[in-house]
């Protein structure tokens, strides 16, 4: 895998800005024009360390209020892999932006402050990884510096943590804990001299060894047809290619296919990335596909396997963060977007509300901005979902409002 | 020298593949804008493999400055030739003479900001619903905020503040009457991905990215590309350099770097070993802390 997704977030004084300042500047990922402006900018404002919110805190009003409003995107290499790290505020009133960065994460990287242990923040962004299922969760227990490097410290913070994600569903999420400090470089890029106690990898090596996409190609075959090609010149008169890129699974020519909704089957005939034809084909990949028989295929349809085939549903029950200022109206048609699907879709039941840092589920008739909610939701066209717990490449989907237009929610399977 | 990754990350390609079909099949008609710098030509080999092998579904639009690096307008001609594409061009001189748009004056005078009355002039005649631009997260803060799909209203304008979040892979273009959208599929790459990958694939670019002799105007420590479009003082002296550009705007903005590379990979050796940022070489983004971020809010891409 050439290309590793990670979410963080946090406030500008948990450190993150330093550690992810540490990952550019030791990787050599930074130029020296931007790394000029960002101390001169550090050292007007009075800070004594490098803030590098000042890089990716790119608008105005976020310059002007010294906050964070966005996700940032930032990217570093190593000769092994490129790095996109999405980079969201870490308050509560920005819970919609963390689910954001979150949804594409192959990796969450958490920090906490040694000193003070697992705070409200931890709670709401573990959360938020464990809801998406990130595969990964990396816990950086920060500023180990100011508390003498003690192993204790770093144990018991670990402790508690589990003791956090023992009470939270998703168990297959594989959690590592390093002690760091990004201050002063420790374990970051390279081992510490200075915590001898700690056997592991510094963070780096780590990010740089994980594999996350095995998991999805082990996943059952789903692929959303975007677009069919039809060229209708001399060369190519008959070909039928169905494009799309594939979310879960394998393919491979002659393997018999499923078209959802219609249940229309035909085996694969070719394989085509550009001019290359290949006989197998894995998630994530853009490719086109034909079939041995001419059928009715468009976009929205979803290709499966034989033998693999999700049931079609019209009632689903998802977790849902609302993302809009504009709250959730009981009884209201929304759009709900499946794969390339599209479809209306009415909520029939808000289940309950549930509060992030101490898992409390209420009852609830309102979901505002940065609301999570267990709802029950039916839809005007049958959809080939899977549990998101099962595979996450087909479990989600995004509310949008039919006359703003805005995508207002975001939601995951149950 | 920095270590580095020395293979184009596919994810990137198949990403950028997706995004495209995405434009394609959302869109009644989009385009792509082609300045003829490197990011846009690599657009157009993508848009070429995600419709293969059918034709790219999209006409190229460029918009004309009326100021341009000759070498890119011979280029844009031969590739629009080469791969069968339909070409839109709207001439911001055409703005300028019907009184749309007034020429800056002065000695720092570019057309830079005049080209979005004319994008915009352009997608309404052309009633483009989406145009697909090379921009990318990583070359300026303002950039690193925007989506892949990002709406704009009537006025080809952005607003920071209240844009769509993009969750998982799924992109939402729709949009009302009059507002368009600007799609960067891109968004996710490089300087040093673009270069990976036009190295790769091996893609014709413009020969002013190589390096080459030519007359230059030595400013405030930068080099700019003589030409009758810029405005040289007495005491300013024109002389003949070892020079190659590393983005390509209009002549006006596009400041030429001292450099002897004369392949694509003594460019990433290049770009590798460099210390100022990639658009630290453009005019347009020094006016002010926030020029980009003022230039997209008023229409530019």
């Amino acid at each position: 895998m050439d290309v590793l997704q990670i979410a963080t977030a946090g406030s500008v004084d948990d450190g993150k800005s330093t550690l992810i300042g540490r990952l550019l500047y030791e990787t050599n990922s930074i130029t020296t024009d931007r790394l000029e402006a960002i101390q001169q900018a550090s050292a007007r404002k009075g800070i004594g360390f490098l803030d590098l919110s000042l890089l990716t805190d790119g608008l105005m009003a976020e310059r002007e209020q010294g906050i964070t409003i966005d996700v940032a995107h930032i990217y570093f290499n190593t000769p092994r892999r490129k790095f996109i790290i999405a980079d969201s505020p870490g308050h509560e009133e920005y819970t919609r932006n963390m689910v954001t960065g979150a949804s594409r994460a192959e990796v969450s990287v958490i920090l906490v402050d040694a000193r003070n242990g697992i705070v409200e923040q931890t709670h709401r962004h573990y959360f938020i990884a464990n809801l998406l299922r990130i595969p990964y969760v990396v816990v950086c227990v920060n500023k180990m510096d100011l508390v003498g490097y003690q192993a204790e410290v770093f144990h018991t913070v670990k402790q508690r943590f589990e003791q956090l994600a023992a009470q939270l569903p998703n168990q297959q999420q594989q959690i590592i804990f390093i002690p760091v400090s990004s201050l002063h470089g420790d374990n970051i890029t390279t081992r510490s001299a200075n915590m001898p106690w700690y056997s592991g990898a510094p963070l780096l090596a780590q990010l740089e060894e994980v594999d996350v996409q095995r998991t999805l190609h082990h996943r059952p075959f789903r692929m959303p047809v975007q677009y069919v090609i039809r060229p209708r010149n001399e060369a190519h008169h008959d070909f039928r290619g169905y494009a799309g890129r594939i979310a879960s699974g394998t393919l491979r020519v002659g393997d018999t296919l499923v078209t959802l909704p219609s249940g229309r089957s035909s085996r694969v005939k070719t394989i085509h990335q550009y001019t290359t034809q290949l006989a197998e084909a894995r998630a994530r990949q853009s490719v086109a596909v034909t079939l041995e028989d001419d059928m009715d295929i468009s976009r929205g349809d979803m290709l499966v396997k034989a033998g693999e085939q999700p049931a079609l549903v019209t009632q689903i029950a998802a977790m849902i963060c609302w993302l809009n200022a504009q709250p959730l109206v009981a009884g209201k048609t929304y759009l709900l977007q499946w794969g390339t699907q599209r479809t209306k879709t009415k909520i029939l039941s808000l289940d309950f509300v549930q509060e992030p840092v101490t898992l409390e589920k209420r009852p609830a008739t309102e979901l505002a901005m940065n609301g999570l909610a267990r709802v029950q939701l039916k839809t005007a066209k049958p959809l080939p979902a899977d549990r998101y717990a099962d595979n996450p490449a087909n479990g989600s989907f995004i509310l949008m409002d039919e006359f703003s237009n805005a995508t207002v929610a975001v939601g995951v399977t149950e | 020298m920095r270590e580095y990754l020395k293979e184009f990350p596919r994810a990137l390609e198949d990403e950028a593949i997706y995004i495209i079909r995405e434009a394609a099949a959302q869109f009644q008609r989009p385009a792509i804008l082609f300045s003829g710098g490197k990011d846009s030509i690599t657009l157009v080999r993508l848009a070429q493999k995600a419709f293969y092998p059918g034709k790219v579904p999209f006409p190229l639009v460029h918009i004309d400055t009326g100021h341009n690096f000759i070498e890119t307008i011979e280029f844009r001609d031969w590739l629009v030739n080469e791969v069968g594409l339909e070409l839109i061009v709207g001439h911001v001189q055409d703005d300028i003479d019907a009184g749309r748009a007034t020429e800056e004056t002065g000695k720092f005078a570019s057309r830079n900001t005049l080209q979005t009355v004319t994008l915009l002039r352009t997608i309404e005649e052309h009633k483009l619903d989406a145009c697909l631009g090379g921009a990318r997260r990583d070359e300026e803060k303002a950039r690193a905020k925007e989506r892949i799909f990002s709406v704009r209203d009537d006025f080809g304008q952005w607003d920071a503040k209240n844009q769509r979040p993009e969750l998982f892979d799924y992109l939402n273009g729709r949009i009302q009457p009059g507002e368009n959208v600007r799609v960067f599929p891109i968004s996710n790459w490089t300087e040093l991905d673009v270069w990976n990958y036009i190295k790769e694939e091996n893609l014709a670019i413009p020969s002013i990215y190589f390096a080459h002799t030519r007359q230059v105007v030595e400013r405030e420590g930068i080099l700019w590309p003589y030409s009758d479009f810029i405005y040289v003082e007495a005491d300013e002296a024109i002389e003949p350099k070892q020079v190659r550009f590393r983005t390509v705007g209009d002549m006006s903005c596009t400041a030429a770097l001292p450099s002897s590379a004369s392949t694509l990979e003594q460019i990433i050796e290049e770009i590798i070993g460099t210390t100022v940022s990639e658009r630290g070489t453009r005019m347009d983004d020094k006016r002010s802390e926030a020029a980009m971020e003022l230039r997209k809010a008023s229409g530019y891409f």
